[in-house]
């Protein structure tokens, strides 16, 4: 399983009802199912991806997260998941919004824009960060609304979420020393599980 | 001789008739003695039985899905495109049915049988039907096969409304439900344009109250445009563009109003005329009808969640983008009551340019996904 995937998967208990937001080919779904009794929907628009969650059996819809999850009833999951998609919506503030009324918990991944190597490329070389892990152009780039942990974190004050936990990784998913000192310098992925304020007040 | 048919053609086709004795209590309160039900069958069913599918027909359809009646048909069923071997319905895997439903004018008891009672064609006597009509009459058919649960019941547009009453009416004989192209009940506007057809038919000089039959006539006209008005509905504006455009039939506009001057002139001329020739004025009536008067969410005060959590089934829902007769919104309405029950689902909007119709065309992201579908249904 990708790597991001099997850390995430840690922080699903077993037997929840899992909303995977852009849920590509249905890979972590499907691991869900298989090994922790998950009942879950992904959301999906590549027509790729999709037949290929039509293939595992994995529940999939196809449905464009920058129209919003008005479908879904307030806390109708108990985990909503996002993986490398924040960076890529239209509306990265109106979604989070969005997954933290519709889950109890959300857990969301995004690249670092803060991460040094990006700071690096900006500062000597006076364009924008173009690496193996980013290897997109400002103009062909899907990735629109690049951010650091610093401004996700600032995000969800604003909308009074409760981060639960933070993981900083590098590109390999390993999350060492450097990253636990200086996450937003050091970190290129961010692994994030949040609480919406309404979900804590339905709980506690 | 069937090496003339196409490799994944079902080949040469026998349509069967059942006869049913048992009468048949009516959702109208009215009461069919007895009838029958012209059927046809693709691919073997498995000994253990778990292997037939269900394919339910929508408003001009009928059970000749598949394949060719004779070495000399021109063109082989109306969904011959997913039935077959290798096909989306894989005829290798599964039992496949396909009938016609009552109220037919294609073999199965309709308006134009006679009605035992007076030795004369039913005509308007027929009783209306209904979608759950329809599916408890499938369900004596599917007694009489000896098949106790359908793998799938698969239809598109009036044909997905039966698949979705066949997981209300019997969740337990259902495994599978495919809905294509469908709705969960018919908006203001699809009622208003059955009833525009309804009148062209119902003011036809010849319809007579319905027993034009008895007058040795048919009311071909108000057939004709009620087709026209129907096929407007099953093409996009962008299809349409694209086939016809603006082109003329005539050298140069004639300034009056008798000739066919524009081309999409002359092809729904052509449409009506060919189906005004071949299909019942009363099962028209009857057809459009049953698709009004569907809304099984109505007996849970307007809640399809609440109404189709008691399937059993799995579902797999399908819409086209430019289908504005039963517009993707209209499957997402079925969608997000499927995951309010918590239901087993996937659902696609095939990008298509061809309109409602795209259901019955071989546009290969459909097929494909259809047929992915399919495949993983264990048998």
């Amino acid at each position: 399983m990708r790597a991001d995937l099997d850390i995430i998967q840690d922080w699903i208990p077993a037997g929840s009802r899992v909303l995977d937001l852009g849920c590509g080919n249905g890979e972590l779904l499907a691991w869900l199912r298989d090994n922790k009794q998950v009942f879950g929907y992904g959301l999906e628009i590549d027509p790729d991806n999709i037949a290929e969650c039509v293939d595992k059996g994995v529940n999939v819809i196809e449905q464009d997260l920058d129209k919003g999850l008005g479908n879904f009833a307030d806390g109708s999951f108990d985990v909503v998941v996002m993986t490398q998609a924040l960076q890529a919506v239209h509306f990265p503030d109106r979604i989070l919004k969005e997954m933290l009324r519709v889950g109890k918990t959300c857990v969301i991944t995004f690249p670092n824009f803060g991460h040094w190597r990006c700071r690096w490329y900006l500062a000597t070389k006076g364009r924008m960060p173009v690496s193996d892990f980013l290897p997109y152009t400002w103009y062909n780039t899907p990735n629109i609304h690049f951010c650091t942990f610093e401004d996700f974190e600032r995000l969800c004050l604003e909308q009074q979420a409760t981060i639960l936990e933070r993981l900083a990784v590098d590109r390999d998913h390993r999350h060492g020393w450097a990253s636990k000192i200086l996450p937003n310098l050091l970190g290129e992925i961010g692994i994030y599980r949040v609480s919406g304020h309404s979900a804590m007040n339905r709980t506690s | 001789m069937s090496t003339a048919f196409p490799q994944d053609s079902v080949g040469l086709v026998t349509p069967q008739v059942l006869h049913f004795a048992e009468p048949l209590s009516l959702a109208s309160g009215r009461t069919l003695a007895n009838y029958d039900l012209i059927y046809e069958t693709y691919g073997e069913l498995n000994a253990a039985r778990s292997n037939a599918v269900l394919i339910c027909h929508a408003l001009s359809g009928h059970h000749h899905a598949a394949g060719y009646h004779s070495a000399e048909d021109r063109k082989p069923g109306w969904w011959d495109s997913c039935i077959g071997p290798g096909k989306a319905i894989d005829t290798n895997r599964f039992f496949v049915v396909s009938l016609n439903n009552l109220g037919g004018c294609n073999g199965s008891t309709g308006p134009s049988s006679i009605n035992p009672e007076t030795g004369k064609p039913f005509g308007a006597d027929f009783p209306v039907m209904t979608v759950e009509c329809w599916v408890h009459s499938q369900a004596r058919l599917a007694d009489a096969l000896g098949i106790e649960q359908w793998a799938a019941v698969v239809g598109g547009s009036l044909g997905g409304m039966q698949a979705m009453q066949w997981t209300i009416s019997y969740p337990e004989r259902v495994r599978h439900c495919v809905a294509i192209a469908s709705a969960p009940k018919l908006s203001a506007q699809n009622i208003a344009f059955n009833e525009v057809a309804r009148q062209a038919i119902l003011t036809d000089p010849e319809f007579h109250g319905g027993h034009f039959q008895e007058q040795g006539v048919i009311p071909k006209r108000g057939l004709m445009l009620a087709r026209m008005v129907g096929h407007i509905t099953y093409l996009s504006d962008d299809a349409m563009g694209e086939k016809f455009g603006r082109g003329l039939k005539s050298e140069k506009l004639n300034y009056d109003f008798h000739s066919v001057e524009f081309q999409v002139e002359s092809y729904l001329r052509y449409q009506g005329e060919e189906f005004s020739g071949r299909f019942d004025a009363n099962t028209y009536l009857l057809m459009t009808k049953a698709l009004d008067y569907f809304d099984p969410a109505a007996a849970n005060d307007g809640d399809l969640a609440k109404t189709l959590a008691k399937a059993q089934a799995d579902f797999c829902v399908i819409s086209f983008t430019t289908d504005w007769r039963f517009s993707p919104q209209r499957s997402r309405e079925i969608v997000d009551a499927l995951t309010s029950a918590r239901k087993n689902l996937c659902y696609l909007e095939i990008d298509a340019p061809q309109g409602h119709d795209a259901f019955l065309m071989p546009i290969p992201r459909y097929l494909q996904a259809f047929s992915s579908y399919m495949n993983r249904i264990t048998l």
